[in-house]
């Protein structure tokens, strides 16, 4: 009984933006899906507001739907779209809980849609943590004991009774990230934190659970036919132990440590967790974990859906669980499904590995300084590394040259203080582990301090001591075959190992001609998905063009190192070293430098010394560009100018180039630690009180000093040169002020108020820039208008961030024109129409604040965000509210707004009050804002600013007395005023705009929303020529 | 544990493995296999049916978790040696009672490591399973060829009489008695009817049918071994006489065994099932169940054929009435299980106790007893 044959229409949806435990492996999962549901003959209709996906490419679905991921726009879709079945369980959290809302909300029923995957009960009893608890006990499976407590007293008695027991976690109520609890291993411990715990939380109430801190910590990946046949897809085990969440440990598949019986008692549990809470097809992540002394069993928590660790189980086997999971979702049995990798054999068995994978996380604490870089039980990483090596060593030194780290942690002198710092798990601990063991710590002293099983520590101690074990063999590649060599694969997944002299390599190559695209590494902030895409695309574009697409990467959560993407996938550290073994066995026509962002770029030059052909693009191009000075004669030479700039050696130079360029000035060290030291300056005494604050500038720390444009508008230039013509793709404005990382604002194609004289002179300078650079391929160009000039800020002739949302905004895929062009084509061969759609679309960023402890919310020229979100509407308000929706900072429906806003700007700032106040909004403004209101017969409510003392406007945004911020700054004070408020408000999630045009597209959404959602658009429709 | 020298694995038909010897540095052959199993390597090792045979583990670090009494499925090793790609001697668990490589070297277990093991895997499984030797690099090459045609073929090998006990074991419990004709049982079986609180007796395989009934049994049980089944007939022998006498079942050579006696035919796979994950459908209630498997050999379908295509319960004539297979490999869908009504029997050719394992064919136990009861 295969597919179903009852429903015809399936709605998959997508997980929105990238945030931090949510990121690129849901596109892995939904374009899985998609593909699989496309192919049995379904029609799909996609929904995720997130652009720089791949499932979003209008290929992959019969109606792609870019709206926000709310109950409003997806219930809009559904009655358009009517959808028989809703697949949720490929698109994370956010999708999960988006089908809950529509079911709770009626919507399911009403136009009688069908969950599959999992229904509501099995999502239910999965994820809400009572009825799980409960679920778990009556299958007579253990899970950690919590009492929730209000006293004391109550705490002393649950342990007198025996229902809580030490050592236990004290966790207060309603506090961010658990402030103000600990754990407690005495009886006395227990009553001072229950105390300080219950005194931290605002209502009094602290949960005491069991602690299973230092306990070893599993994963098994499960899946579940409508058969009930159930197999383990891999097992992982955490090297970081219980206390560190599983997104932030690093971890290896399959478990090392677990003898069989222990291995089985837990995978007879993981099928009885997920025969118990009912997920009748698909897969999920069963959590454990287990007492190294005893080897007692707890199950942690159960995902009923497709998981990051599902989509690095997928990469770690070659067994594609989200595309099984789609395949079982329509009624197939595991059975009926031929395994992708040998083909021969069914899909409903349980791969065996001959490998050993690693995971490491990859962190960008550097980006938040203050924030406190301890790991914990939330997860903070923005990314991580996979690696395949045959031996434990092998696979963990190559994760480790994964990262591509910028430093590496301080090793403390004494060996104690190293101890000491190995106690408490941060991204850098790993390599103190090793820098202990190079010291001669011993196995049991660095055991006592971290709970490491020893098993990890005796092989980390070997590789501190002797390396990877690869020295005197040879490198030679192998497939990953989900079977341990006991069946041939049909599948070109390859990774490198070192075996004695002689050993046979099992790459298939053809003699067809290969090109290989150099992947993007690990996710992290400013290299994120958005360059993932692209090299997907380069290697589809490879294929069409006739040529083999080999692809290296080595980050598990994407769709570049899904097998199916290339036609040979290399997963590999992205090193000149391994990039080179691969060159040396494909002997490619070319390889692609340009879509994976820094990390292929930074091995251009070695790549070109190693006489391998690059494509697109010359190096020499890319250090014309880069190089401040070589750049600047360039323009030049085209007559087009920068922002007046110098670089100063001393402060007295300094002084002097600020008085050459004017005021205001931005200053900054030419060696930037995440933006701290950069400022504006508005006068020779702004200046003198920086150099005397901060950086004394010297030939060793030159200054930076730019001219800052005051009310400029940014705009970013997204083209394609082939050599002798330019196509201007998209030319998007800013929304929000200049200073700020392009990367961290919104923007807008088309440009909202650009004249078209000032269009075309863009346009030109692109196209001489580009021209003049030599670009083949992709150049992103960042510009500033002023005052009716145009002024080139920077220009980086490789593929951009914003080039998926360019992409989707005007319907032409950038990426892959790019690639044939840099294959030999011209853009005279490309079928690219002028843009000329009726539709406005907006990009917002989202912000990952919420997540560090103590980091400074504030935006400046180190990008922050961690992913992007596309806004589609007939006008720009429409557009704007959908994007600000879409980034989970929804305009308020009614409240507070406050505004405070720069002389010049009081006049339109009255306006937008009266308009706020007829949508039925309270107006808050500072003094001088508040008159000008007031004077127009607007009521408002004045208040202090921060110099002005308590209670000013940041007391409240901090006591959510205000539902948006209107704060458009200017002059050092105000500018200093407005940090502080739109740190405030990133901090509460209060949505905050700095410029009129923002401001007052913000109104007219809100204006707009007031009659409706309005009409939903697919891609499909929005591009058909 | 001795230091490392260098040695080789080398097979029939010359293909050589180079690696580091880290148990016995003599020099020894035997059949050599590969299990893919990726824990339960202690398990493996003591299983009797691995007699005469030489393990290549798939999985590559091996003995993570040391040696235990409680992983045992016998008194000692049967396997001749372990190839590995890196072994350890790790003895850290809170179970482990040694590290693995001074078990193996105490035990006398031929043991190398460093080996390519995946290159040795992909050659068998394209060449079959054949004889080969591990051997210090103080050995040529040609001496060990030599050594290696000097072992005999595993086809037509009779193993299984030299892992029979010698008198007969019991296992004292209220339930059903479990007699047990032993051609090298693994304790995990036995642990499984004792667990249902069956009385246990293993009697020496060459046992003759009278003694088997003088035992009283509810149920014969015919074990897991090692070997050929067609080199142990006078095991065949024995079984065909008891046939009809008392309700049987067997595992794996049991299963082998009984099928023979019923004039079903036996044959050797090219490189045999040896690992905890092949998928294994009943096709009485259509439950795939992930099977932990060791052997060799295995038994002819209806019409000659090693592969049956149907999912159905076909059914076919033997010497003693119907054959109904009851059980399918999916991976090469060959024959994992018959149902033998006339004969009241039934047998499976995986190992439903696990030890090493997947534990989803237990409940087979509770059907072996209930045709117990129904005597």
């Amino acid at each position: 009984m295969p597919r179903r044959d009852d429903i015809k229409r399936i709605m998959v949806i997508g997980s929105g933006p990238v945030v931090i435990g949510q990121a690129a492996e849901f596109d892995y999962s939904g374009v899985q899906a998609c593909k699989v549901l496309l192919e049995e003959g379904y029609e799909v209709v996609l929904v995720n507001s997130n652009p720089a996906t791949i499932m979003t490419d209008p290929e992959f679905a019969t109606r792609t739907y870019v709206e926000p991921l709310l109950p409003a726009p997806v219930a809009a879709i559904i009655e358009k779209e009517r959808p028989d079945a809703l697949l949720p369980t490929l698109g994370g959290q956010t999708a999960l809980n988006l089908a809950m809302d529509l079911s709770a909300n009626g919507t399911l029923e009403k136009y009688g849609v069908e969950l599959i995957g999992a229904n509501r009960e099995a999502i239910i009893r999965g994820e809400d943590r009572e009825v799980f608890r409960q679920v778990m006990t009556e299958a007579g499976i253990r899970i950690p004991w919590s009492i929730t407590v209000e006293s004391v007293d109550q705490a002393l008695k649950e342990l007198d009774e025996g229902d809580a027991s030490l050592p236990a976690i004290i966790r207060p109520a309603f506090t961010m990230g658990g402030q103000g609890g600990g754990v407690a291993e005495t009886r006395d411990e227990l009553v001072e934190v229950v105390a300080k715990g219950i005194a931290a939380s605002p209502i009094g109430q602290v949960l005491v659970e069991e602690s299973v801190i230092g306990w070893g910590e599993f994963e098994l990946e499960v899946m579940r036919d409508r058969n009930d046949n159930v197999v383990i897809i891999c097992s992982i085990e955490n090297v970081d132990p219980m206390g560190v969440h599983t997104g932030d440990s690093i971890t290896v598949a399959p478990a090392q440590s677990l003898t069989d019986p222990v291995y089985q008692s837990l995978r007879d549990m993981a099928i009885a967790v997920i025969r118990e809470v009912g997920v009748e097809t698909g897969g999920s992540n069963v959590q454990f974990a287990v007492n190294p002394a005893d080897g007692e069993i707890v199950v942690i928590e159960m995902n009923p859906r497709v998981s990051r660790s599902s989509a690095l189980a997928s990469k770690a086997t070659g067994f594609p669980i989200a595309k099984m999971a789609a395949k079982l979702a329509v009624g197939y049995a595991l059975e009926e499904i031929p395994n992708d990798i040998t083909r021969a054999t069914p899909a409903s068995f349980e791969p065996t590995i001959d490998y050993v994978v690693t995971k490491i996380p990859r962190f960008a604490f550097e980006k938040f300084p203050g924030a406190d870089e301890k790991l914990s039980t939330y997860m903070q990483s923005v990314g991580e590394v996979m690696s395949i090596g045959r031996t434990f060593r092998e696979s963990f030194a190559k994760a480790l040259a994964s990262r591509e780290l910028d430093s590496r942690p301080e090793v403390p002198d004494s060996d104690q203080e190293l101890l000491n710092a190995i106690a408490t798990p941060t991204p850098g601990r790993i390599d103190l582990v090793l820098a202990a063991f190079e010291r001669g710590l011993t196995v049991e002293q660095v055991h006592e301090k971290t709970f490491i099983d020893p098993w990890f520590l005796r092989e980390l101690e070997l590789l501190a001591a002797e390396g990877d074990g690869t020295g005197g063999l040879e490198r030679i590649y192998n497939s990953v075959d989900t079977c341990a060599a006991e069946f041939e694969a049909a599948t070109p997944y390859y990774y490198s190992s070192h075996e004695p002299e002689g050993s046979p390599s099992e790459i298939r190559r053809g003699d067809g001609k290969s090109v290989v695209i150099l992947g993007a590494g690990p996710n992290r902030i400013g290299q994120g998905i958005e360059f993932d895409y692209c090299c997907v695309h380069a290697a589809m574009t490879a294929r069409e063009c006739g040529r083999d697409a080999v692809m290296i990467n080595c980050n598990p959560e994407t769709v570049s190192t899904d097998y199916d993407t290339s036609d040979r996938l290399y997963f590999e550290p992205l090193t000149l070293e391994h990039v080179l073994a691969v060159c040396e066995k494909e002997q490619p026509e070319g390889v692609i430098v340009m879509f994976g962002g820094q990390t292929p770029l930074k091995l251009a030059e070695g790549l070109k010394e190693a006489g391998i052909p690059l494509l697109g693009t010359p190096v020499e191009a890319i250090d014309a560009a880069e190089d401040r000075g070589k750049f600047g004669a360039l323009i030049d030479r085209l007559g087009i100018k920068p922002p007046p700039y110098g670089t100063a050696l001393s402060a007295a130079e300094a002084e002097e180039i600020a008085s050459g360029i004017g005021y205001p000035l931005l200053v900054r060290p030419s060696f930037v630690l995440g933006g701290r030291a950069m400022e504006i300056c508005y006068s020779a005494d702004d200046l003198k009180g920086y150099l005397e604050r901060h950086v004394k500038a010297s030939p060793e720390h030159p200054l930076l000093l730019d001219r800052f444009l005051e009310n400029a508008i940014e705009v970013d230039v997204d083209a394609i040169c082939d050599g002798d013509e330019v196509f201007v793709a998209g030319i998007m404005q800013h929304v929000e002020e200049a200073g700020v990382h392009s990367g961290d604002s919104a923007c807008v194609i088309p440009p909202m108020s650009i004249g078209q004289e000032m269009i075309d002179e863009i346009k030109e300078a692109t196209a001489a820039i580009a021209l003049e650079l030599g670009v083949v391929g992709l150049i992103n160009i960042q510009y500033a208008v002023a005052a009716g000039e145009l002024y080139v800020i920077e220009a980086n002739p490789r593929a951009s961030r914003t080039v998926p949302f360019v992409s989707k905004a005007i319907g032409i895929p950038l990426a892959k024109v790019a690639t044939r062009i840099m294959l030999g084509q011209k853009i005279a061969d490309q079928d690219l129409p002028e843009f000329r759609g009726e539709h406005v679309s907006v990009k917002e960023a989202v912000l990952p604040f919420s997540r560090f402890q103590g980091a400074d919310s504030v935006l400046g020229p180190e990008m922050k965000s961690t992913g992007e979100v596309i806004g589609i509407g007939p006008d720009f308000p429409t557009a704007f509210g959908k994007a600000q929706a879409a980034a989970g900072v929804a305009l308020p429906e009614s409240g507070t707004v406050f505004v405070s806003v720069t002389d010049t700007d009081k006049a339109a700032a009255t306006q937008l009050a009266a308009q706020l106040h007829d949508l039925g909004f309270e107006i808050l403004a500072t003094r001088g804002t508040a008159q000008a209101i007031s004077r127009m017969g607007t009521p408002v409510k004045a208040i202090n600013k921060l110099a002005e003392g308590s209670p000013h406007v940041v007391d409240m945004i901090e006591q959510r007395h205000c539902d948006l911020v209107i704060n458009t700054p200017t002059g050092s004070g105000a500018r200093a005023d407005g940090y502080e408020i739109r740190s405030a408000a990133i901090r509460h999630g209060i949505p905050s705009v700095t410029t009129l045009t923002g401001a007052s597209a913000a109104v007219r959404a809100m204006a707009a929303r007031a009659n409706g959602y309005g009409e939903v658009k697919s891609l499909q429709e929005l591009h058909a020529r | 544990m001795s230091e490392p020298t260098p040695g080789y694995v080398l097979l029939e038909d010359g293909s050589r493995f180079d690696g580091m010897l880290c148990g016995n540095t003599g020099g020894g052959t035997g059949e050599v296999v590969f299990n893919t199993s990726m824990t339960g390597y202690q398990e493996a090792v003591t299983d009797p049916s691995y007699a005469g045979q030489i393990i290549t583990f798939t999985y590559t670090m091996i003995g993570n978790y040391g040696v235990s009494a409680a992983a045992m499925e016998s008194d000692g090793p049967h396997a001749r040696g372990v190839i590995m790609r890196e072994g350890r001697n790790n003895a850290d668990a809170a179970s482990a009672e040694g590290g693995w490589l001074d078990w193996l070297q105490a035990n006398g277990v031929w043991a190398i490591t460093g080996v390519n093991t995946r290159a040795l895997v992909r050659h068998i499984r394209d060449k079959g399973a054949m004889r080969g030797g591990i051997f210090p690099d103080s050995i040529p090459t040609g001496e060990a060829l030599g050594m290696i045609e000097n072992e005999p073929s595993m086809a037509g090998s009779d193993f299984a009489s030299q892992v029979s006990p010698e008198t007969p074991i019991e296992h004292a419990g209220q339930g059903p008695h479990v007699v047990a004709l032993d051609t090298g049982i693994k304790a995990s079986i036995v642990n499984q009817f004792l667990e249902r609180d069956c009385r246990v007796t293993l009697l020496p395989c060459l046992t003759g049918a009278s003694d088997v009934m003088a035992r009283e049994p509810d149920l014969i049980f015919l074990a897991n071994g090692p070997g050929d089944p067609a080199a142990v007939s006078a095991v065949t022998d024995t079984i065909r006489e008891l046939i009809g006498e008392k309700p049987m079942v067997g595992i794996c050579l049991g299963h082998q065994l009984l099928s023979r006696a019923v004039g079903l035919e036996t044959f050797k796979l090219p490189f045999g099932h040896r690992g905890s994950n092949h998928p294994v459908k009943d096709l009485e209630t259509g439950v795939i169940e992930i099977t932990s498997q060791n052997h060799g050999f295995a038994v002819v379908g209806p019409d000659g054929a090693g592969t049956i295509e149907t999912d159905e319960p076909v059914r076919w004539q033997t010497s003693h009435g119907e054959a109904v297979l009851s059980h399918i490999n999916l991976y090469d869908r060959t024959v994992e299980g018959l149902r033998l009504p006339d004969a009241k029997a039934m047998t499976v050719q995986h190992h439903p106790e696990a030890g090493p394992g997947p534990r989803d064919a237990r409940h087979l136990f509770d059907r072996f007893l209930d045709l117990a009861k129904e005597g």
